[in-house]
């Protein structure tokens, strides 16, 4: 496994298909077609002018098809990553400096996730107008709202608060 | 016990419970040792939803314990009608008492209410999710009659909606109990519920069932709830089930002699008159254990010297 030199590792023809970027982020290992939903989780639409690349449902050797997302002049907190670990839990996050990855590591799950998914219960609390901050507690299996104990274990990018 | 709020069964030890259970016993026996304890004590009554008796209960065991209550009054006549939070309501009724319940009908209001006070909360009910009270009033009750080790006790009706059983399915998992659970498909126990209760407990304890007949001649307790018409979307499937989910005499012929029957009231028809003088019926006395198991609650969360009888007294 090459360190530090990804873009040039045995996948490039692939990864080539999006560009390389000087400073910033490479979230590689996503599952196919949730490279949306990460950029969702991070909050990144465009409209603040972030250079963005996507690469989705490019094959991989750990994945069948992965996909590829790669942020011009940003590097990702530790409360992100963290965040992606939900609906990416075999990403890697490349930090790149001057065309170099300079850190390369794998998410981990963390136990608590806040103000990034909204309750799918009509009945929580947290759904009404009162001033509280969802939070869930993340379960091996799904997330858990830590007001009303619902469950969710599928289709958590859903919940995404965008 | 040291808890500032008290908020799901969940948080409650066996040896919570114990505490609670064993003051209760000893106020039940004399009241008047506690009659002046709480003088100048004011409770604030949040009841966001009708519950005339939870209410009433708790109204009761602070007024014997020398204190006082102020009452929001019904929710139509309340400011919350003119849009204020539950957030800001409850930091204001907190200016004004020294412990507050609440009855609210989202679930996780009780959780989020007390990150927003520092006087003790009750969750008196948060819609689908927990009503604690309830339940220590429901462990008392059966301790009273049937013991609460080596316990076999079903747990029958609405067991989908219903918090008093999800609060008592938890708390239950302290003690050496087998539950059954006994309801129509499309009113069983909520996943998350059976999940919480796998998790306490190994799940060895758990079992469901749709038939009270399978399980009738080995209980101790049969805790009954109401099968709500509403909930149902068409009224011959209510039909359907609600015939096997009530109980009279003559289902209690299987039954041991020493079966408990017990209710959360209000019930509608699905106990029979005819069982209310036997030796069965539990539900009024279980009812009227709600004031000194709220006397106990009230007491212990209200006094600096918490675990008054609790675990650092013996
Ligand atoms: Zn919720």
């Amino acid at each position: 496994m090459s360190n530090g030199h990804d873009h040039h590792d045995g996948n490039d023809d692939h990864e080539l298909r999006v560009s390389k970027i000087r400073d910033g982020t490479v979230i590689d290992h996503v599952h196919g077609g949730q490279a949306l939903n990460v950029l969702a989780i991070l909050g990144i639409d465009g409209t603040n002018g972030e250079e963005v690349s996507v690469g989705m449902n490019v094959p991989s050797d750990r994945l069948a098809r992965k996909d590829i997302v790669k942020v011009e002049g940003r590097e990702l907190s530790q409360d992100e990553v963290d965040v992606l670990s939900l609906i990416a839990p075999d990403a890697t996050i490349n930090i790149v400096r001057d065309f170099d990855v300079v850190e390369k590591h794998r998410v981990e799950r963390p136990d608590v996730v806040e103000s990034v998914l909204s309750c799918p219960n009509p009945g929580c609390i947290t759904t009404g107008d009162e001033p509280v901050t969802s939070r869930f507690s993340v379960l091996e299996d799904g997330v858990r709202c830590s007001y009303c104990e619902t469950i969710v274990r599928d289709e958590i990018a859903s919940l995404i608060d965008t | 016990m040291r808890h500032d709020h008290l908020i799901t069964s969940k948080q409650l030890s066996r040896a919570d419970i114990e505490t609670v259970l064993d003051y209760a016993a000893e106020i039940d026996a004399d009241p008047s040792a506690v009659a002046d304890r709480h003088a100048g004590t004011v409770l604030g009554l949040l009841f966001f939803e009708p519950s005339t008796r939870t209410k009433m209960s708790f109204e009761t065991a602070m007024k014997r314990l020398g204190g006082d209550i102020v009452d929001m009054g019904s929710v139509e006549s309340s400011s919350v009608t003119k849009g204020e939070t539950l957030a800001d309501t409850v930091r204001v009724i907190e200016g004004y008492a020294d412990a507050l319940v609440l009855r609210h009908p989202k679930q996780g209001s009780a959780t989020m209410a007390s990150e927003f006070v520092d006087v003790p909360l009750v969750n008196a009910g948060d819609g689908a999710g927990h009503h604690p009270s309830q339940t220590l009033l429901d462990l008392y009750t059966i301790r009273e009659n049937a013991g609460l080790d080596d316990l076999t006790i079903g747990i029958m009706g609405d067991l989908k909606y219903g918090r008093t059983v999800h609060s008592l399915a938890y708390a239950l998992t302290n003690f050496d109990t087998r539950q059954h659970f006994i309801s129509p498909e499309s009113l069983q126990l909520p996943r998350e519920v059976v999940y919480d209760l796998h998790q306490q407990q190994d799940g060895t304890g758990i079992r469901e069932h749709d038939a009270l007949e399978e399980v009738l001649p080995s209980l101790d307790v049969l805790y009954v709830t109401r099968i709500q018409r509403e909930r149902f979307p068409d009224e011959n499937e209510y039909q359907k089930v609600a015939g096997e989910y009530q109980i009279d005499a003559e289902t209690l012929e299987a039954a041991s002699d020493d079966l408990t029957v017990m209710h959360p009231l209000p019930r509608v028809d699905e106990i029979a008159p005819e069982i209310d003088e036997t030796d069965h019926a539990a539900y009024f006395e279980q009812a009227h254990n709600g004031v000194p198991i709220r006397m106990a609650l009230l007491d212990l969360l209200l006094s600096d010297d918490a675990g008054i009888r609790g675990d650092g007294d013996e």
